[in-house]
């Protein structure tokens, strides 16, 4: 049962020997100790375990670990580059738009893989593209500003 | 207990916690420095921060400036979202006269923080902050006569700015906070009632400043309990009835127990999967086979106001004037109104979780919930040991709600990490989640309430089955009222499922179906419902001015309705805070489909520590609001609930979002009330209030979904 699965991380080349149908969020979680992609419904409805794999953003609690062989894989820990935060990051600070935090990495990274095919995009298209994701808190309209701040300041330059 | 019983056991047992503690193992726990704690002999200092009678205080606070010229506060509150991390260092950075930066706060650590009664009921600010300001003072103040000795001057000659004291004659004779401080260990405790800052003294408090948290979490490092991860951690897994109170009947673990590294722990019929993965103890204890009897509840989603109608035969009274039994004039008009509200679920996007170690006998727990402490006592309690050999963790919780004032996981996570012996983090499934949460309680409000000829209202009997007291009462000039309170020592009682204290507890419905029934009136009165309002109210100027306020912000012009505008407004008691939301709705005739374009939040909440927190706090109950109002209800049969993930239970989503605008009344000198919870209860009733004013279509049911919306038009 057990493989060995090779993909890319945030940037660097890994792998893991594991039952090749782990499910990808716990994989991340509880091998890699990338702890910042949360588990909040198990069944795809909330978004807060999204991760990009090759620039698709993904529920990470519904695909098995075998998806990402050969694949890259950014998570929110790859998001910042030698320390400095990725404007979508800062445009969330900018705006406070988290309250709990716990939904906020989903959230970023479905904004990125939005931001990717889409890079200035209309009210309504970051509320089409977001409308999955769920933030109990009620922080909606700051992440909605804080996307299309991000998308304005990148230019389209978004991928890290 | 009465209100003043309760509040001299929290004293007493305040005193008694500084009396017991063990000053010099609390300094070397805490290191050098002055510290300042709060005990509470001036009770004064608290006045008007009012609190409901059914809550309890919690006045505890300590500080600590260190010798490298940090200020640490110290506090049993928790950061769930709502802000306190960066709110409370304002408070105390403002009063000692030091700069923001260098505040420290460390939160939940039962160890090393001042008991507290938990992080719920608006309190953090309104009670705790008064205390911590009154403490900070108090600090200032001892500080300053530690430097009036070093600099051979007297105290009020003395100014204080960033830390640094100086002579006002002689500004380069000075000595900074962490000079006074080094070397020592003081600890000194706060006896008389200190003189807080007037808002033209105020330099930090009330300006806006940014979470402070929000980096680490923007980048995925901020910890919450499931984050922690321990050498030899496993993984449990507890085998669930399929409803509440079934009883195991049988059990067979042995296709679970034959998937490698599978181990069980049992305890009677408190059954455990432990595996040192999450993923394989997810799919082993799909392997176990059970057999439950359920328990038999005639209940479900159709009789459920007709069996709380029945149930609520315990009657308390919270309030009458005049003759609430009179008959009305002639010429007067009566309405008879019954108003249903549903169960709803907290539905923080983090479940209830916990990770738990023994190191020797001591037990180290992080859990997300809003009650280090009592769930600390729980601990100690279910697993027979003292309460000092059991440690809550400081951790960021994932919204709570009110949801996390009950920590059934911590007890769960304690008592597999006694009997495996073994590190062990515990994940409610969402299903679990669901389950288990202290659901707000489903009601059945009756109001009959009746106007003269001239359009006054002259009576109001009002009657909650269920739901609970806060905000029943209500606050118009009515000469003959009275308010009922049905099966109020309820909690969970009568309830198929347990029920808690969902975000601003029992004044979501009450004041949902208040603002209803007022407007039914207003209607029927011919008069403008902000005009109708406002016309009994002139007993009541704060509310006045708040409703005065938000129409201005809103443009609110006035009209009988139904206008067709979707125009919609309520107004309520919260936590201290004086709360109206105005609301502009479309309704989709056909569809039944409800779009708030617009809202405004108008509020007295007395003192505004960070106008933007209390405005990123209205925005939340806004949006949650809609929540209740449009869309939640736990669908179930019996003790069976039928909703157990968000595919079926519909939360909140972007494209509800409306423009949301705040206005908070300038009260800076005023002490400060509620700011998390206060806007939410007027969701329902300016809703429902702007779907009538929309289509002349009534709703008497929560959540108004499209279905009841239709069937609501087409009975007009």
């Amino acid at each position: 049962m057990i493989e060995t699965i090779q993909f890319e991380i945030n940037g660097s080349p890994t792998q893991l020997s594991l039952d090749p149908n782990t499910i990808l969020m716990w994989a991340l979680r509880n091998e890699l100790s990338l702890t910042g992609t949360k588990f909040g419904c198990g069944l795809g409805f909330c978004g807060s375990c999204t991760v990009i794999l090759d620039n698709e953003p993904v529920r990470s609690c519904m695909i098995p670990l075998s998806d990402a062989k050969g694949k890259k894989l950014i998570t929110i820990e790859g998001l910042s580059k030698n320390g400095s935060l990725h404007p979508i990051q800062k445009a969330f600070m900018k705006n406070d738009a988290l309250q709990c935090g716990y939904c906020t990495p989903g959230m970023i990274m479905n904004a990125y893989g939005l931001l990717l095919k889409n890079p200035e995009p209309s009210r309504q298209e970051v509320i089409d593209g977001m409308e999955d994701n769920l933030c109990r808190c009620g922080t909606y309209g700051r992440i909605i500003e804080s996307i299309q701040m991000a998308g304005k300041e990148m230019k389209g330059g978004v991928a890290v | 207990m009465k209100r003043e019983e309760k509040i001299t056991e929290q004293l007493s047992r305040d005193m008694n916690n500084l009396r017991e503690m063990d000053r010099r193992n609390f300094m070397k726990r805490i290191g050098g420095g002055l510290v300042i704690a709060f005990s509470v002999t001036d009770m004064p200092l608290l006045a008007g921060c009012s609190p409901q009678e059914d809550e309890k205080r919690d006045v505890n606070a300590y500080l600590k400036i260190g010798e490298a010229g940090r200020v640490t506060l110290y506090t049993g509150k928790v950061e769930m979202g709502q802000g306190p991390i960066t709110s409370l260092p304002m408070m105390l950075a403002d009063e000692l006269d030091v700069a923001i930066e260098s505040v420290d706060i460390i939160m939940g650590d039962t160890d090393i923080c001042p008991y507290d009664e938990g992080t719920y009921g608006s309190l953090s600010t309104r009670a705790f902050g008064q205390v911590l300001r009154a403490t900070a003072a108090e600090a200032r103040a001892i500080l300053l006569k530690m430097a009036a000795g070093e600099l051979s001057t007297d105290p009020n000659q003395l100014q204080v700015s960033n830390g640094l004291v100086s002579t006002i004659s002689d500004p380069a004779k000075q000595v900074s906070y962490a000079e006074l401080t080094k070397g020592k260990a003081i600890l000194e405790t706060v006896k008389e009632k200190p003189e807080l800052k007037k808002a033209a003294e105020m330099k930090i408090m009330g300006s806006s400043r940014l979470h402070v948290d929000a980096e680490l979490k923007v980048t995925g490092q901020a910890k919450y309990s499931g984050d922690i991860q321990l050498p030899g951690m496993m993984y449990a897994k507890i085998v669930r009835p399929p409803s509440l109170g079934a009883k195991l009947i049988s059990v067979d673990t042995s296709a679970a127990e034959a998937i490698e590294g599978v181990e069980i722990v049992r305890e009677e019929d408190f059954i455990v999967l432990l595996h040192a993965s999450q993923d394989t103890a997810d799919y082993a204890i799909t392997r176990v086979k059970t057999e439950f009897e359920e328990e038999i509840m005639e209940v479900d989603n159709d009789t459920l106001h007709e069996y709380l109608g029945k149930n609520g035969t315990e009657i308390r009274e919270i309030g009458s004037g005049g003759d609430p039994d009179a008959d009305i004039d002639a010429s007067g008009t009566l309405f008879v109104s019954e108003f249903k509200d549903p169960y709803i679920a907290h539905a923080p996007i983090e479940n209830h979780t916990a990770t738990a170690v023994f190191e020797g006998d001591k037990l180290n727990i992080w859990a997300s919930c809003q009650t280090p402490y009592s769930t600390k006592e729980d601990v100690a309690e279910a697993l027979g040991i003292p309460q000092e050999k059991v440690r809550l963790n400081e951790i960021f919780t994932g919204g709570a709600f009110g949801g996390k004032i009950y920590n059934p996981q911590a007890i769960e996570v304690a008592r597999i990490a006694k009997l495996s012996e073994k590190p062990i983090q515990l994940v409610y499934s969402r299903e679990e989640e669901f389950l288990y949460d202290r659901l707000r309680p489903a009601a059945l409000v009756k109001i009959k309430s009746g106007i003269t000829a001239d359009g006054e209202m002259v009576l109001w009997d009002y009657n909650i089955y269920f739901g609970g007291r806060r905000g029943a009462k209500h606050f118009y000039d009515i000469p003959n009222h009275r308010t009922r309170n049905l099966n109020p020592s309820g909690e969970s009682k009568g309830h198929p499922f347990y029920t808690g204290a969902w975000r601003a507890p029992s004044n979501n419905t009450n004041t949902w179906a208040r603002e209803s029934q007022i407007e039914i009136m207003a209607s029927a009165a011919g008069k403008d419902p902000l005009q109708f309002r406002l016309d009994h109210l002139a007993e009541n100027q704060k509310m006045t001015k708040v409703l005065e306020a938000g129409a201005e912000k809103f443009g609110w012009t006035p009209a009988v309705g139904p206008s067709g505008r979707g125009y919609g407004l309520a107004c309520g008691i919260d936590a201290g805070t004086y709360v109206v939301v105005f609301v502009e709705a479309e309704v989709n005739k056909s569809t039944g489909h409800v779009q708030v374009k617009r809202a405004v939040v108008s509020q007295d909440l007395g003192l505004v520590v960070n106008p933007q927190g209390v405005i990123i706090q209205a925005e939340g109950c806004v949006i949650m609001g809609l929540g209740y109002t449009l869309s939640e209800e736990i669908e179930f049969e019996g003790r069976k609930m039928l909703t157990r993930n968000f595919d079926t239970y519909t939360l909140p989503q972007f494209s509800w979002t409306p423009q949301i605008d705040v206005v908070n009344i300038d009260k800076q000198d005023e002490p400060p009330q509620g700011g998390g919870e206060p806007a939410i209860i007027c969701m329902g009733g300016a809703v429902a209030n702007a779907i009538f004013d929309a289509t002349g279509a009534r709703l008497y049911q929560l959540p108004m979904t499209p279905e009841r919306v239709l069937e609501a038009i087409r009975a007009t």
